[in-house]
């Protein structure tokens, strides 16, 4: 289908133009003159997105042919913020987009029929979960901010959590697949509540517990409330019973709760977030500095490269943690609230179109699969962007390509493979369902 | 599953929206309660970034300055203030750390930049840095150097010279004097002297007892309301007995039959005592207000380092008005509670001197953009018309009586005529001054040429245990010299 990769391609053309107008912003804010070379980026980058763009006109000519150039919005977006805070991490950061290109071309290439990760459903969730706990192994893990997020082998240090989400998302939607009629026929009511049956309760206790381990085990509440309420989304969509949902926020709300008054370092994190006011120069400094951030962005921002990100003269940050956990905070200060409402649109879309490969999906897993993993990533935004504006505690969880961090881009990536491997198919199957599902042998 | 993916779509929907609203309160709603928060010391920092215009004298005089300070993202921007101690009263002080004062904390905007709205957000979207804007004022740099060097060599002080027809301030000049360049370095020295308190500018802010400079209010206000002529005679006896009290002249002096020119030459207090009776507490404090007490004048100067003139009730901290029990004929000679600062009496003068019209005070003169383009200029405005043109040429003729064989003699200056009143109040037990019992508040009040007045002079010593003519009306002649030689 030539013409949802000809709208792709014209999408790019929009998408080169912000990243390189960024850059130039930057440039001119920097040393007061408008250098090519930021003419020079911006071809750099269309010419990566041209060849991303050629590569899925081959092997996916029926995909969304929105969800890349939205992610390369923010891609490009995020690459301007980040040499804005300082030139060799976007070095960096353009290196792992690279990166997660070839990766996302991989699973393309190997997972076209991407049904094989049923069958290894247990394997990948057994592995999802035991790379999380190694940030806790000697020797290789690494403590920020008090929470075990990190793992460093030689030079390479990745965050084990952000491919854990994929992992834990192929598990739940394959297991959900299987077992949502079961779920569904064999609820009871007790008392006025429509409960799971006991039996299948099992394995969704486990999903509950792993978000309980890693909130104490690994101190991160950012990742556990992502996994957890991905979870949750898809048991919605999977059984449709909103009681499920319920319990399960009870579930989560009575462990963080728990938790929260015995583990001292979710426990700070939520005093932080009641009370920054009290101590505004040692645990609120970061939210208090995050939100001064945005009260001074305004409605239009102070420009590009205008933001304060060190207290001038020093090093010591005026926006701590600016490339990662406080992106959104630089980007309200630098583009105002206009830009910043851009950019969460820019996610709802991505949102929409990956809801929309759900709604086309033939089969079950498809469908799952595209819920899932669109959910995470919506919800990841959500956590990140909700915790620099006090809607929720403050995490340190990356702002989906757009903050730094090579792990967070490479994962993200290879989510955005998948969803367009089963867009492709939803579509082609859309467009020519006799032919297909006669191949297929039976209707999913 | 279809029906639950909308479903869940809806709900990110509302959570994406809840995004936008938290974000919306932060940047827009609550922005400019965050701004103000101690905790937020964006604001400062960023106002550190600007390079801020200067401020000048009118003769061009570099009076404040910005100089960068380190490179790159470290950049930013100190105050220097070239002249020290001399421009330190009226200017202020502007550093990120202590804050501002004076005239740089009222014209922060113009200085930063900040003129026009939209011209500012036409600036950041296209990312131009902001600049901050230069501001002429009207001091005289030279009259400004003899006031404060006659004033450190009188005692503690203030002169302040208007130009009668404009309101252009042209001398204000506060001893104590304030150093801004050590500002960052001994701010708590500098706000805990209590004796010199170098941060206080006298001249805005010293509420000093008038004496016998307010008889030109009195003055004014019998003639002006009709109550007397210059012709009236008024029996002053050298001594009379107000509210329990006896009143005195000086050396306890008959003045029978004194007319107007007689009884202001002479300073005397029985005289004016009685036309102050005369007026009645309605009439009295009517063209009290008329001439600018009873509110804070409306100088380009921070409201808070503005005092108010009047008959102070200290104890209530409140300015008490017509209905208020006072002793009208103390008050009519600038005693009772009486107080008023070396700004409101120059303006006193400055009125008489403007055929009964009393301008604005100003500082600035003129705003210049970092282009070198007049973005704004003083217009000269009237506060007020408190005196009929035909009551201040009558009045000019007797302040004039004054430095020619009256209490004000120093005042006169070769070839020019002048017109003044002395004031000598006594403070005995004045803390401020140690105590002594002999201490007086001196005072010379005047304008120059009489006939042509060109410029208008308050000059105020405290602790002093000279007269008005001994102490003040030398500083006033030295300074209107300066200032009419300078023309």
């Amino acid at each position: 289908m030539t013409s949802a990769r000809n709208r792709e391609l014209l999408a790019l053309v929009p998408v080169a133009l912000l990243l390189t107008a960024g850059f130039a912003a930057v440039f001119s804010q920097e040393n007061d003159q408008v250098d090519n070379l930021s003419l020079i980026y911006g071809a750099y980058f269309l010419a990566i997105c041209l060849a991303t763009h050629v590569y899925l006109r081959i092997r996916l000519p029926n995909a969304d042919p929105y969800l890349f150039p939205l992610v390369a919005t923010l891609t490009a977006f995020g690459l301007v913020m980040i040499y804005r805070i300082d030139e060799t991490l976007a070095r960096d950061q353009a290196n792992w987009f690279v990166l997660g290109l070839v990766l996302f071309a991989l699973t393309i290439q190997f997972l076209r029929d991407y049904e094989v990760l049923e069958r290894y459903r247990y394997t990948i969730a057994v592995a999802g979960l035991a790379v999380l706990l190694a940030p806790r192994l000697p020797g290789i893990g690494q403590q920020v901010n008090g929470a075990y997020l990190g793992v460093k082998v030689g030079p390479i240090a990745f965050q084990p959590a952000e491919f854990t989400k994929i992992a834990i998302i192929v598990f739940l939607a394959s297991y959900l697949r299987e077992h949502r009629e079961v779920l569904i026929v064999g609820a009871r009511r007790v008392l006025g509540v429509t409960l799971p049956p006991l039996k299948h309760f099992g394995p969704l206790l486990v999903v509950w517990g792993a978000s309980m381990f890693m909130l104490v085990f690994i101190r991160d509440l950012g990742s556990s409330l992502m996994f957890f309420a991905a979870f949750l989304a898809l048991l919605y969509v999977a059984t449709g019973r909103f009681s499920f949902v319920v319990i399960g926020m009870l579930m989560f709300l009575v462990g963080a709760w728990f938790f929260a008054s015995t583990v001292p370092h979710v426990h700070d994190r939520v005093e932080i977030w009641l009370h920054p006011y009290e101590e505004p120069e040692g645990n609120g400094y970061q939210i208090l500095q995050s939100i001064f951030a945005q009260a001074d962005g305004g409605l239009f921002g102070k420009g590009f490269g205008q933001a304060l990100i060190t207290v001038p003269g020093t090093n010591n940050a005026l926006l701590p943690a600016a490339q990662t956990d406080t992106i959104y905070s630089l980007i309200v200060n630098e583009v105002g609230l206009f830009g910043a409402v851009g950019v969460v649109l820019v996610y709802l879309m991505i949102t929409a179109r990956g809801f929309k490969i759900a709604l086309l999906a033939g089969d079950g897993f498809s469908k799952l699969l595209a819920v899932g993993l669109t959910s995470v990533f919506a919800i990841q935004a959500f956590v990140i962007i909700g915790g620099v504006t006090r809607v929720i505690p403050l995490t340190g969880v990356t702002l989906p390509f757009i903050s730094y961090g090579g792990s967070s881009i490479v994962a993200n990536f290879v989510l955005l493979a998948l969803l367009l491997l089963i867009s492709d198919r939803a579509r082609r199957e859309a467009e020519e369902p006799a032919g297909r599902m006669a191949a297929m042998g039976s209707p999913a | 599953m279809n029906r639950q993916i909308v479903k869940l779509f809806a709900f990110i929907v509302v959570l994406f929206g809840v995004l936008v609203g938290f974000t919306s309160y932060w940047s827009v709603f609550d922005a400019e309660a965050l701004k103000e928060k101690d905790a937020n010391k964006r604001p400062l920092l960023e106002q550190q970034q600007i390079p801020r215009g200067r401020i000048l004298a009118a003769d061009g005089t570099v009076i404040a300055k910005s100089v960068a300070k380190g490179r790159g993202s470290a950049k930013r921007y100190v105050r220097r203030y070239p002249e020290g101690a001399l421009f330190g009263h009226p200017i202020g002080y502007s550093f990120v750390k202590y804050g501002d004062s004076e005239f740089e904390q009222f014209h922060n905007e113009e200085l930063i930049g900040e003129g026009s709205e939209f011209s500012s957000i036409a600036d950041e979207l296209l990312g131009h840095t902001q600049e901050g804007n230069d501001i002429v004022t009207n001091i005289d740099s030279e009259a400004q150097r003899v006031a404060l060097a006659d004033l450190e060599s009188a005692g503690f002080g203030a002169v302040v010279a208007i130009e009668p027809s404009t309101g252009a301030v042209k001398v204000m000049a506060s001893n104590a004097p304030l150093e801004p360049n050590r500002v960052p370095y001994e701010y708590s020295k500098l706000s805990s002297n209590e004796v010199e308190r170098p941060l206080v500018n006298r001249a805005s802010q010293g509420l000093y007892p008038p004496g016998s400079t307010f008889k030109v209010v009195t003055a004014a206000a019998g003639l002006d309301s009709g109550v007397i002529t210059p012709e009236t005679p008024i029996d002053a006896p050298g001594s009379l007995e107000v509210e329990g009290t006896p009143l005195e002249n000086d050396f306890g002096e008959d003045f029978f039959g004194a007319t107007l020119d007689t009884a202001l030459t002479n300073s005397v207090n029985t005289w004016f005592g009685q036309l102050g009776q005369q007026l009645g507490n309605d009439t009295l404090f009517e063209y009290m207000e008329r001439f600018g007490f009873n509110a804070k004048p409306a100088i380009d100067l921070p409201e808070e380092e503005v005092e108010e003139s009047g008959v102070w009730d200290l104890e209530n901290e409140e300015v008490l008005t017509a209905s208020d029990p006072v002793d009208l004929a103390r008050v009519a000679i600038g005693q009772e509670r009486l107080l008023a600062t070396p700004l409101q009496m120059a303006q006193v003068a400055a009125a008489v001197a403007n055929g009964g019209e009393m301008m604005k005070p100003q500082i600035w003169k003129r705003v210049v953009d970092p282009d070198g383009r007049v973005t704004d200029t003083m217009d000269p405005s009237v506060y007020s018309k408190p005196i009929s043109a035909e009551t201040a040429a009558e009045l000019t003729t007797a302040m004039e009586g004054v430095v020619t064989e009256g209490t004000g003699t120093n005042a006169a200056i070769s070839g020019v005529p002048v017109a003044g009143k002395t004031g000598t109040a006594e403070t005995p037990g004045n803390l401020a001054c140690g105590g002594g019992e002999n201490e007086n508040q001196a005072w010379f009040i005047g304008f120059a040429p009489a006939d042509e007045p060109k410029i208008a002079i308050a000059a105020s010593v405290e602790c002093t245990e000279q007269f008005g003519n001994d102490v003040a009306a030398p500083i006033f002649a030295d300074v209107a010299e300066t200032i009419l030689n300078g023309e």
